[in-house]
C-alpha cells in the first residue's frame, strides 16, 4: 500500500477527512517552499501537493499564473526542486504529489523524470493537461516506480468517463468541482453534490475536491461528502499578499490549521 | 494517396504528433466537436451552406496569377501566385472561419471566440461571427493591442470585443491561452474558434480540411493553366495553416512542398520563429508536436516581423511531413522577407503580407536554384495593407529617419 492510501485509510479510522494545501514551487523562493511545506506539515495538512511552475498554464487562473510567473523568474525547475523535496523527505511524513504540466516532464524524459520523483520522495503526481487516452506511458512508467498518477476528473466528464478514469486511478481521484480555471471564488457550486455522488457510484477511491475552494467553511461543506479538500490559489494569494513579511510562513501555517480544523468537524464521522 | 488521407488516426494523431493533451473538462467538448465536424463533413446540405458562403461572400475561387516580371527578374524558374490576398478580409484566414462559425451554429452556441496574434484570424472570425448573427469575442496579447491597433479597430467595428491579455507574454501564445481558459469556463455556451492547424484534435484537422480549398483550386487552375503539375510548392509557416490549406491536395503528387519559417533577426541570435528549424518536440495548446523551448521545458517567446509567424509552436502534421520528410523547411529572415516584400511590390504590383513575403522570399533563392523551364506555385496567404505602417516606420529607422519624415 502506498503512502498516499495509507494516509487515506488512517483518516477515515479517525473520522476525519484529508487537507490538501498546494503551493507552487519557488515562489517566491525554493527555501521558502521549502519552510512551507515543513509547516503546513505540522499545521495538519494531510498530503501536500507542489505545482511545478510552467511558462502556460492553461488550467490555471491568475492567482497561479502570477505565481508560476515569480517562480520561473527566481529560476525555479524540476531539478533544483527535487533536492528540496529530498531534504525534507525524512522530516515530513505526509505525501507529497507534484503537480505539473505534461511538458517539462517530457522536456526531461518522462522515464528519468518518474524514476527522479520516486528517488526524491514524491507519492504521487498530477498532470493536468495528460487525460487517460493520451496517459499511458507515463501511467505505466508510474506502476512501475510506484508513483500513484492521480486522474483529475471534470464536471463535464460524462458516466463513461469517470468510469474509464476511475479504473487506472491511483491514489485518489482529483474532483474538479467547476468548469474553469484554478481560483479561489465566493461560493461553492450547486451541483457538486451530485457531481461527487456520480463519482462515488463508480469508486470506492478516496475522492477530493479542488478549484474554487476558498475558506474553512468551502472545506467544512466539501468535506462532509467527500475524503478530501484541496486549497491552492486561496493559499497562493495569501503568499502573494505577505510578500516580504518576516511572518509569512507562520501565517500560512495559521490559515492552514483553520482549513485543518474544517475537515474534524464537519464529516460524515 | 489514399492510406495518407485518413490521417489523422482516430486518436488525432500524425505519427507521433497531434493529439489532445487538454485538462478533462475539455475532453467530452472536443469529442463532441469531432462528432459534430465529420457529421457536417459528410452531410450535403452543410457542405453546399459552406460552398455558397466562400463564392458568393468571401471571393472564391481565387485567382492564380503568372509573375512574370518577377520571374524575368530572377532568370529561372516560372512563378504562380495562389491569391489568397484577395479574399474577403485580406487573408486566407476566412476559409477557415466561415466554416467554424457555420459549425458553432450548427451547435447551437450563440458565442464565438478566438485567439488572434496580428489580427488577421480575430478580423476574419469576427467577420464571419456578424454575418451569422453571432456573438464574438478575441483574446489577443495587449503587446500585439498596440502594435496592430487599426486591426482591433476593425473588429469592433463588426461588434466584436477584444480582451487584451496581460499574462505571460502578452502575445500570441497566451491569447490562445486565454481563450483555452475561457472556453473551459464558458464550454456550455462557447465555441471555440481556432485560426491555425495548432491546438488539440480535432481542430488541426478540421482546419487544415477548410483550408484545404487553397491546394484544390490551385492545383486544378495550375494544370489548366501549364498542363502539368508545378515542380515545388512555397508557403510560409508559422502555425501551419495556409501552407497545409495549399500542401494537402498535392501530398499524392511527386511535387516538392517547402514551407518557409521566420528565421527573424536570425537563428543564431535566438530571436526568430523557426520552430521546426530549430525547435525540439514537445507539448504546447493540446498537441505534441516541435516547440521552442528551453531545457526545462519553458516554452520560449518567438520573434518575427511578421507578426503571424510570431509563434513559437507549430501544427503537428508539419512535424509529421518534416519527421517523414514528405515536406522540407526551410528559414527566412526579417531582412530577406522585407526585400521580398519591396521586390513583389515593384515588380508586379502586389502588396504581400509580410507572413506571405517569407515565401516569396524563399522563391527568391529557389527560383533561379531551379533554373529556367522549371514551374513554382507559392501561396500568397494575404495582402500586405496592414502592415504598411510598420514598413514604413521600419523603413524609416534603416533609412535613418530620411523616410519617415513624411
Amino acid at each position: 500500500m502506498g503512502r498516499i492510501e495509507e494516509t487515506f485509510h488512517r483518516l477515515r479510522r479517525r473520522g476525519e477527512r484529508a487537507l490538501i494545501p498546494y503551493f507552487t514551487a519557488g515562489d517566491p523562493g525554493l527555501e521558502v517552499t521549502r519552510q512551507l511545506v515543513e509547516e503546513a506539515a505540522a499545521r495538519g495538512a494531510d498530503l501536500i501537493e507542489l505545482g511545478l511552475p510552467f511558462s502556460d498554464p492553461l488550467a490555471d487562473g491568475p492567482t497561479i499564473q502570477r505565481a508560476s510567473q515569480r517562480a520561473l523568474a527566481q529560476g525555479a525547475s524540476l531539478a533544483k526542486l527535487l533536492p528540496v523535496v529530498a531534504s525534507l523527505r525524512g522530516r515530513v511524513s505526509a505525501p507529497l504529489i507534484l503537480m505539473s504540466y505534461l511538458n517539462p516532464l517530457h522536456r526531461h524524459g518522462l522515464a528519468a523524470a518518474v524514476q527522479e520523483l520516486v528517488q526524491a520522495g514524491f507519492d504521487g503526481l498530477i498532470v493536468p493537461d495528460l487525460p487517460p487516452e493520451e496517459g499511458r506511458p507515463l501511467d505505466r512508467l508510474a506502476r512501475a516506480a510506484g508513483l500513484d498518477l492521480i486522474p483529475l476528473v471534470a464536471p463535464t466528464s460524462g458516466p463513461e468517463r469517470l468510469r474509464l478514469i476511475a479504473r487506472r486511478a491511483r491514489g485518489f481521484l482529483y474532483l474538479v468541482a467547476l468548469t474553469g480555471v484554478t481560483g479561489a471564488r465566493a461560493e461553492l457550486p450547486p451541483d457538486l453534490l451530485r457531481q461527487i455522488r456520480e463519482l462515488r457510484a463508480v469508486t470506492s477511491k478516496p475522492i477530493c475536491v479542488g478549484f474554487g475552494l476558498s475558506t474553512p467553511e468551502h472545506v467544512r461543506e466539501v468535506v462532509r461528502w467527500a475524503d478530501g479538500a484541496i486549497v491552492g490559489s486561496a493559499i497562493v494569494r495569501r503568499i502573494e499578499e505577505l510578500q516580504g513579511d518576516p511572518g509569512m510562513v507562520g501565517k500560512i501555517g495559521g490559515l492552514i490549521a483553520a482549513l485543518k480544523g474544517a475537515t474534524r468537524d464537519g464529516g460524515q464521522g | 494517396m489514399a492510406k495518407r488521407a485518413r490521417l489523422p488516426d482516430r486518436a488525432g494523431r500524425f505519427g507521433p504528433f497531434g493529439g489532445r493533451f487538454v485538462p478533462e473538462t475539455l475532453m467530452t467538448p472536443l469529442m463532441e466537436l469531432e462528432r459534430v465536424y465529420l457529421g457536417a463533413r459528410r452531410d450535403p446540405t452543410f457542405r453546399r451552406e459552406l460552398h455558397a458562403l466562400l463564392t458568393t461572400y468571401a471571393g472564391r475561387p481565387t485567382p492564380l496569377t503568372p509573375a512574370r516580371r518577377l520571374a524575368g527578374h530572377l532568370g529561372g524558374a516560372e512563378i504562380s501566385l495562389k491569391r489568397e490576398d484577395l479574399c474577403h478580409t485580406g487573408a486566407h484566414k476566412i476559409n477557415n472561419t466561415l466554416g467554424q462559425a457555420l459549425l458553432a451554429s450548427r451547435m447551437g452556441k450563440p458565442r464565438i471566440i478566438a485567439e488572434t496574434g496580428a489580427g488577421q484570424h480575430g478580423v476574419a472570425t469576427a467577420t464571419a461571427a456578424a454575418l451569422l448573427g453571432l456573438q464574438c469575442e478575441v483574446y489577443m496579447g495587449e503587446e500585439d493591442t498596440r502594435r496592430q491597433a487599426l486591426n482591433v479597430f476593425r473588429m469592433e467595428l463588426l461588434g466584436a470585443r477584444v480582451i487584451p491579455v496581460t499574462s505571460g507574454s502578452r502575445t500570441l501564445k497566451d491569447a490562445m491561452n486565454e481563450a483555452l481558459r475561457d472556453w473551459v469556463t464558458n464550454i456550455r455556451t462557447t465555441y471555440y474558434c481556432i485560426g491555425s492547424t495548432a491546438g488539440p484534435h480535432p481542430y488541426t484537422m478540421m482546419v487544415r480540411d477548410f483550408q484545404a480549398v487553397i491546394g484544390r483550386e490551385a492545383r486544378a487552375q495550375f494544370l489548366r493553366a501549364a498542363g502539368v503539375l508545378p515542380d515545388a510548392l512555397v508557403a510560409c509557416v508559422g502555425g501551419g495553416s495556409n501552407a497545409l490549406g495549399l500542401f494537402t491536395a498535392f501530398l499524392g503528387d511527386p511535387v516538392r512542398l517547402i514551407g518557409v519559417e521566420a528565421a527573424g533577426e536570425g537563428l543564431e541570435t535566438g530571436r526568430h520563429a523557426a520552430t521546426l528549424a530549430a525547435g525540439s518536440p514537445g507539448i504546447l495548446h493540446g498537441s505534441r508536436s516541435y516547440l521552442l523551448q528551453d531545457g526545462d521545458g519553458q516554452v520560449l517567446a518567438a520573434h518575427s516581423v511578421a507578426p503571424g509567424l510570431d509563434y513559437p509552436g507549430v501544427g503537428p502534421e508539419h512535424s509529421y511531413l518534416k519527421e517523414t520528410g514528405r515536406a522540407e523547411y526551410v528559414t527566412v529572415t526579417d531582412g530577406e522577407a522585407l526585400e521580398a516584400f519591396r521586390l513583389l511590390a515593384r515588380l508586379e504590383g502586389l502588396i504581400p503580407a509580410l507572413e506571405s513575403a517569407h515565401a516569396v522570399a524563399y522563391a527568391l533563392r529557389l527560383a533561379p536554384a531551379l533554373g529556367p523551364g522549371r514551374r513554382l506555385l507559392v501561396c500568397l496567404s494575404g495582402r500586405g495593407d496592414k502592415d504598411v505602417q510598420s514598413v514604413a516606420g521600419l523603413a524609416g529607422a534603416t533609412d535613418g529617419g530620411g523616410r519617415g519624415a513624411h
